[in-house]
């Protein structure tokens, strides 16, 4: 099987069950459309997020391995209803084997995985969807071309009618497009403008709101800023700060503490494939954060290193020798 | 925070006439607006009803399939299989009724099976190999080509088909396929009707069904629509099928209309269904078109076919016409789909 595959086929089944959830989310909608008055928030009841604070995810001493290779070693953190956990760490730390035992894309080998106090081995991404963790790659998964309501339901259509007459409950769609993303925040003009239209940021809400409206109570956001200029990071980090006023667990992964510090409750650090360690923001400033992750000691080194091949005049060698200092103090 | 999907007020400031200018067909229905009226106004045969059956007849088998060109385009890939095709499905029937004395409805059956046959091989060798369709289709339209020209005279010893109309129960698929009526003082074949609901039944699909937005999604991203779980393969391979299926229904309205076929029949008509699917709208790329402009494009291809012979020009100017329209076309549509990107 090609890698291709592997994604086809895992993508055909997350696609069934948000499907028959779609159909039947729509079946609901409906009966409350009938039921109550009009003009009532139309929102997916997904499985039931907990009260604010509860621990949806803990991972205790979580590890890796591909035969003798560790990838990720000794990880301990929690995720909790309404609060926005931050992973972060330099290129190669562990963040993606990280995100991918969450996503249920791989197994973990060592220490205990609970969601909702219960120990599990997820082994494909929709036992994750299944379990409300939903991921969103840097990618998006979005068709620029398609308007932003097709793109919204892509692959979970809701239907109205009989066969042959079934058809896209276009309405529906478009309502719920609309109330979704206005309750994240995101005030689209009109739906039907082709997603490629939005700006990165709005494109990367766009996901969010989707994978909320299909039922997560915990986003996983790889890397959601990395592309972006600081405006447009600016308008995410409000998106992952309304997520969590909404009551989702939000797994925020990054590599710019200054990215992370304004919405993260608790950060987690990882540096090949070990963790730093776990802090509530309580016992955590932006700038040890940021210490920790540049490495003030790995920093100096460098510096000496440089000073003896590229001479001690050199520019980048001096800058780096003041960051050193300023991280010593 | 407000939470009701009320209208947003500010959508109202792009007015219809706006919004429809954003259509793909937009270009398509323009350009036929115009070819009918110069022909209208130049010729004297053109605008009355019996003029109008002609070049309506001329468009119909050509629109029939280019509007499911068009759903392949809009899903990323090209069949240039497609005229061979409705040769090689006319031929299938009238080799077995006329050589085998094979029940004809059970040969028309045949036929479709292979035809369908054909698309899903065209479908799983593109997607199993990865290679562009265009090269894929290129192959099994020469092996078509071959097998038209090569298996008809070594199995009946001509080059066309004879003696259809002696074949028992011919008269029945007569009617579905080769009828006509008169209507308004005009000739209405019955491809014309065909035509019109394909068209219908292809642009619901579209913009109306889960598959359609399939279409669009495979079209414009294939491994987004992957992530998200819509069935790629299935959908494109359905596509491929779709227009083999629509080769073998024009396969037969060709038959039973002329009660002949020849064994190059179709050959060349295949990038007529592309220019008329760009024309109406299609992008290149996929992703981006409509069902209803490959129709319109199907109507500018019949009216100047015919508007030509009225006019008493060499008609190889057509051509050259063709060629013009396409160009156009590219640059129009490229122009559109900036627009649309850029509809804020």
């Amino acid at each position: 099987m090609t890698e291709d595959e592997k994604v086809s086929a895992t993508g055909k089944r997350i696609g069934r069950v948000a499907r028959e959830y779609a159909t039947q989310q729509a079946k609901e909608a409906g009966r409350r459309k009938e039921l109550e008055a009009a003009e009532t928030p139309v929102t997916a009841d997904g499985p039931a997020i907990p009260p604010r604070g509860t621990p949806i995810i803990e991972v205790t001493d979580i590890g890796k391995s591909y035969g003798r290779v560790i990838a990720l070693k000794d990880v301990t953190t929690s995720v909790k209803a309404g609060e926005v956990t931050c992973v972060l760490g330099d290129n190669g730390a562990g963040k993606s084997t990280f995100i991918k035992i969450l996503a249920g894309a791989h197994q973990h080998t060592e220490g205990t995985f609970l969601v909702d106090g219960e120990e599990r081995h997820l082994s494909s991404p929709r036992d994750a969807l299944a379990l409300g963790i939903a991921t969103v790659y840097q990618d998006l998964a979005v068709v620029p071309l398609m308007p932003v309501w097709r793109n919204f339901f892509l692959g979970s259509e809701p239907v109205k009618g009989i066969w042959p007459a079934r058809r896209l409950d276009v309405e529906f769609m478009k309502k719920t497009t609309r109330s979704e993303l206005l309750a994240m925040g995101i005030d689209l003009r009109d739906v039907d403008q082709p997603i490629g239209t939005l700006s990165g940021g709005e494109r990367q809400c766009v996901a969010i709101a989707r994978a909320v409206y299909f039922g997560a109570r915990v986003l996983i956001l790889d890397e959601p800023t990395a592309a972006l200029g600081v405006k447009q990071s600016g308008v995410v980090l409000k998106y992952i700060a309304k997520a969590r006023d909404r009551g989702l667990g939000v797994v925020f992964i990054t590599h710019n503490p200054h990215h992370a510090y304004p919405v993260g409750d608790r950060f987690m650090l990882l540096r090949r494939g070990r963790s730093m360690g776990d802090f509530p923001k309580s016992e955590l400033t932006v700038q040890d954060l940021t210490s920790m992750m540049a490495g003030g000691a790995e920093l100096e080194s460098l510096a000496h290193e440089l000073e003896r091949t590229m001479g001690s005049s050199n520019d980048i060698v001096a800058e780096l020798k003041a960051e050193a200092e300023a991280e010593a103090k | 925070m407000t939470t009701t999907a009320v209208a947003d007020e500010r959508v109202v400031r792009t007015s219809p006439v706006a919004s429809v200018m954003k259509r793909p067909e937009i270009g398509a229905l323009l350009a036929a607006v115009a070819i009918f009226a110069f022909f209208a106004l130049t010729t004297d045969t053109f605008a009355t009803a019996q003029g109008a059956s002609t070049w309506l007849d001329s468009a119909s088998t050509i629109g029939i399939m280019a509007v499911a060109v068009s759903l392949l385009m809009i899903g990323g890939e090209f069949d240039l299989s497609a005229g061979a095709i409705t040769g090689f499905t006319g031929l299938v029937v009238g080799v077995l009724t006329t050589e085998y004395g094979l029940n004809i409805w059970v040969a028309i059956l045949v036929s479709l099976g292979l035809a369908l046959g054909v698309g899903f091989l065209n479908g799983l060798m593109v997607m199993k190999t990865g290679l562009p369709s265009f090269i894929v289709t290129l192959g099994t339209f020469f092996v078509l080509q071959g097998i038209d020209l090569a298996g008809t005279k070594a199995l009946i010893g001509q080059v066309a088909i004879q003696g259809m109309r002696n074949v028992p129960y011919y008269d029945q698929p007569q009617k579905l396929f080769g009828s006509s009526f008169e209507f308004a003082g005009g000739t209405v074949v019955v491809s014309i009707l065909w035509w019109i609901a394909v068209t219908a039944f292809a642009t619901w699909v579209l913009l109306r069904t889960r598959v359609g937005n399939w279409v669009f999604a495979v079209g414009g991203a294939k491994q987004s629509a992957r992530q998200v779980g819509v069935p790629v393969v299935g959908t494109k391979i359905g596509l491929f099928m779709t227009t083999a299926g629509c080769g073998w229904l024009v396969g037969m309205l060709l038959l039973f209309s002329s009660s002949t076929v020849q064994s190059n029949t179709g050959v060349g008509q295949e990038f007529i269904y592309i220019i008329c699917a760009v024309v109406g709208g299609c992008l290149l790329t996929g992703g981006y078109g409509s069902a209803i402009g490959a129709a319109f494009g199907a109507l500018i291809y019949g009216m100047a076919n015919q508007g030509i012979v009225y006019a008493g020009w060499d008609n190889n100017w057509l051509k050259a016409f063709l060629g013009a329209m396409l160009l156009g076309a590219v640059l129009l549509n490229e122009w559109v789909r900036k627009r649309a990107e850029e509809a804020r």
